[in-house]
């Protein structure tokens, strides 16, 4: 019995330090942001309907959204190469085909209309500056501004996959990968690094990746950082709020809000855990089968100990 | 020379060399330990057990690590936690293993200054011990700086500041230290050098010290019995096991340390697999930017509580304050004027210096990770202040005591 009390006061005191420097000092060091649900709350909310066929013609026409972005599924390229797109942007655009489901319709109406507010970038192109964002505002074709709005939004939608079709990397590649690399996953921001047999090829390469980071470096002011480990060093739940509402957790910074669904935000980490913490299902696989093991050897010793000391008082 | 005749067996050919049975009587069926103990003195079984754990991790991470800054925090979080078969698992064990090492060492050193286990010809003990403590930090130290992340190279560049000593500007020190005059590629590849050759090699002969130094006075014991220890090794070989007072070291108190071991090895393995973030912070997984300072620089853990006593003060009087923190465990045994070897709880102020010291160390500890402003910079600085003020006042207190 003198052990379990002895027990209990190393107990005490190791939970009491491990609090103190863990949670306890966390607490006081990072400011902690509660996730909004992804809600986006400052935005309105969609009024219209909107009719995916009407949405068609305005997204090709009268939006101008295909004179910059590419929509693959629909047969549309880009207008421009990644590199060229950002030395005259300072990003390259998104390809639009999965931005129906990538996005919340709500922000994408907001951004349709202006995206620097929707983006919360405004900061950065305020009246002083003198500076506006390389989206163009959409003012409107003429009829019911709202309702064209919520028509593209629905012409996005009916062309994107399914949620359940959407993979973690694709989610990336659509919300984030124009302006950061991964390289653990093989990903520049001007797309995968493909292999090379000649040295030259690869060299011509990475000399394209160099000209679209100085691009991008100029536009946002510092190179966005590569996020391969950002799952280790920032934690789920900070990347969660962050993406969420960059301007929260570093006032100022350059990071747009992305303004991607919950769902979206999910798995855009799975896929930095899937580059940063590859191992997670296994590591869990393997302990469980290390807990029993060492239990059940703690269990013969306590056995062996019995018997050997039962010869000693 | 020997007389050697026709073995009998292998056994008899290995003994007639190597003497064998001797060893074995000598350091496990006739090496005595007193009955009268607890778990806690197990830790020493534990401590060596946790080194095992470390040396052989350490061993498969050093096939794939790469000393070179441009590469090593790729070889680290992509070649080890990526390509290589369970790479993931090594790198966890050892990390959780270096920061659960040090929980041990101080719940090993608290035993022995709540029993008094560091006096009466067991000052070597005690000072090796230390020896070991220092070692292990600069193995610890240095190899946080491997992966080259962010709070390797900053924490590289705080702690070998230091050595500036503040008002001297011994500038030319720091420069010796690193190899340049900031950390960079010099600078891991002798910390490197340190944490898989030299270091090792130290901890394992301190170790071989420190048990040597157990031999001639004998582990204490619970309640700080002086034992006869021939006449109840005595009593135990003629088959009196259950009066002697004494018990071999095997298989007698090798099956309660092997069960303690055990009970051990749950808790760090749950660590190791469900619960590994405390020993690997998170702002080392930045790799390293000499341009970018972190927003704050702490140290692992089982540092803070130095790192405490440095930081209220100005540069001089805390680096003074620092390393007065660094050597006066190492004088325990003589600042100690009690003879008593006897719990703490018997010895009448001394038992309010243990406790005082240990939530000292606790409090110093929180308010070293703690960003040091407001009521916190205040606590830490009152936190010094005790820590320095019981030392000097360990002799008065000591002396007062009666002999029990
Ligand atoms: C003048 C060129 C231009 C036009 C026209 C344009 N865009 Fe963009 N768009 C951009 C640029 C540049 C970006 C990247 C901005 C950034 O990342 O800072 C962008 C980004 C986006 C994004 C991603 C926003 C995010 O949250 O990351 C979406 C979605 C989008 N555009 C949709 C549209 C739609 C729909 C239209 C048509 C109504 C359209 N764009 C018209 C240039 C344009
Ligand atoms: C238009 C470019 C852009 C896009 C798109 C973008 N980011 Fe960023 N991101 C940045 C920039 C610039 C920074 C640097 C911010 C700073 O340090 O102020 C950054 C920083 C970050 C950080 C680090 C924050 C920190 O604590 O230092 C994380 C995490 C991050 N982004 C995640 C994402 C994720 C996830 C996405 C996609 C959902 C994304 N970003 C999309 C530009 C972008
Ligand atoms: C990590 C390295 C260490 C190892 C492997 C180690 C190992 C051991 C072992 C096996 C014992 C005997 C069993 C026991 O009482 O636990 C012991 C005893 C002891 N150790 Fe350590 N030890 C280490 C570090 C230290 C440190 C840092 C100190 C304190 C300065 C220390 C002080 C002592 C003392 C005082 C004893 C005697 C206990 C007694 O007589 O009751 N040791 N050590």
């Amino acid at each position: 019995m003198k052990e379990l009390f002895i027990l209990a006061v190393v107990t005490v005191f190791t939970l009491a330090t491990y609090y103190l420097v863990e949670p306890f000092a966390h607490s006081k060091m990072h400011k902690h942001v509660e996730s909004e649900k992804f809600a986006y709350a400052d935005l309105p909310a969609l009024t219209k309907k909107g009719d995916a066929n009407r949405g068609k013609d305005l997204v090709m026409g009268a939006g101008a959204c295909t004179g910059c972005h590419a929509i693959k599924v629909a047969g549309l390229a880009a207008p421009m190469d990644p590199v060229a797109t950002a030395q005259s942007y300072g990003v390259n655009t998104p390809d639009l085909s999965n931005a129906g489901v990538v996005y919340d319709a709500k922000f994408l109406a907001a951004l349709i209309k202006n995206p620097a507010h929707a983006l919360k970038v405004e900061h950065k192109y305020d009246a002083a500056s003198g500076k506006v964002h390389p989206m163009a505002q959409f003012g409107g074709a003429g009829g019911d501004l709202d309702q064209e709005v919520a028509d593209m939004v629905a012409y996005l939608q009916s062309i994107a996959v399914k949620q359940d079709k959407l993979t973690p990397k694709m989610a990336f590649e659509t919300a984030c990968g124009r302006c950061h690399a991964m390289k653990y996953e093989n990903w520049t921001q001007i797309g995968d690094k493909p292999s090379f047999k000649m040295k030259k090829d690869e060299l011509a390469f990475d000399i394209q990746v160099i000209d679209y980071q100085d691009a991008l470096t100029k536009y946002m002011g510092k190179l966005p950082p590569d996020l391969s480990m950002y799952i280790r060093s920032r934690g789920e739940h900070y990347i969660s709020t962050f993406v969420e509402n960059p301007q929260h957790l570093i006032e100022g910074t350059a990071m747009p809000r992305v303004g991607v669904t919950a769902e979206t935000a999910e798995k855009v980490i799975e896929h930095l855990a899937d580059a940063g913490d590859t191992k997670r299902v296994e590591r869990d696989e393997v302990g469980k089968k290390v807990m029993v093991f060492i239990v059940i050897f703690a269990l013969f010793a306590y056995l062996w100990k019995r018997s050997i000391w039962k010869d000693l008082h | 020379m020997a007389h050697f005749t026709k073995a009998t067996s292998v056994h008899d050919w290995i003994n007639q060399r190597l003497g064998i049975d001797t060893v074995r009587r000598v350091m496990a069926t006739e090496y005595w330990i007193p009955k009268n103990i607890n778990f806690l003195w197990a830790m020493g079984m534990v401590l060596a057990i946790t080194f095992a754990l470390l040396l052989v991790s350490g061993i498969f991470l050093l096939m794939y690590y790469q000393p070179n800054v441009n590469t090593a925090f790729d070889s680290v979080n992509y070649t080890i936690m990526r390509e290589v078969d369970f790479g993931w698992l090594w790198r966890h064990v050892h990390g959780v293993a270096a920061s659960v090492v040090f929980l041990v060492i101080y719940i090993h050193m608290f035993t022995g200054i709540y029993y008094g286990s560091y006096k009466n010809g067991r000052e070597m003990i005690w000072i090796s011990g230390m020896l070991l403590f220092v070692t292990f930090s600069a193995e610890a130290f240095s190899g946080y700086m491997l992966p080259w992340g962010q709070m390797s190279y900053w924490a590289g560049m705080v702690i070998t500041n230091l050595f500036s000593l503040g008002g001297l500007h011994a500038d030319g020190i720091v420069e010796w230290i690193r190899g340049d005059y900031v950390p960079a590629q010099a600078f891991l590849d002798r910390f490197f050098m340190l944490h898989v050759l030299l270091l090792p090699l130290a901890i394992m002969g301190v170790i071989g010290l420190h048990f040597g130094a157990l031999r001639i006075p004998h582990v204490n014991n619970q309640d700080g019995e002086e034992l006869d220890f021939e006449k109840e090794a005595a009593k135990y070989k003629a088959g009196d096991k259950k009066g002697s007072k004494v018990i071999a070291f095997a298989n007698d108190f090798m099956s309660k340390d092997l069960f303690v071991v055990g009970i051990f090895l749950i808790f760090f393995f749950y660590l190791v697999f469900f619960h590994y973030d405390f020993a690997m912070d998170p702002v080392n997984f930045d790799p390293a930017d000499g341009l970018k300072t972190p927003a704050h620089i702490y140290p692992e853990w089982y540092f803070l509580w130095s790192y405490e006593i440095l930081r209220p003060f100005s540069t001089n009087i805390g680096l003074m304050a620092f390393g007065f923190a660094q050597v006066i465990f190492f004088l325990l045994p003589f600042l100690d004027r009690s003879p008593n070897a006897i719990p703490a709880n018997r010895r009448g102020l001394f038992s309010l210096w243990f406790w005082a010291m240990l939530v000292d160390m606790i409090v110093l500890t929180a308010m070293g990770k703690l960003p040091p402003e407001g009521i916190f910079s205040t606590i830490g600085l009152v936190a010094a202040l005790v820590f320095i003020g019981l030392w000097i006042a360990l002799p008065f207190i000591t002396k007062s005591e009666k002999k029990a």
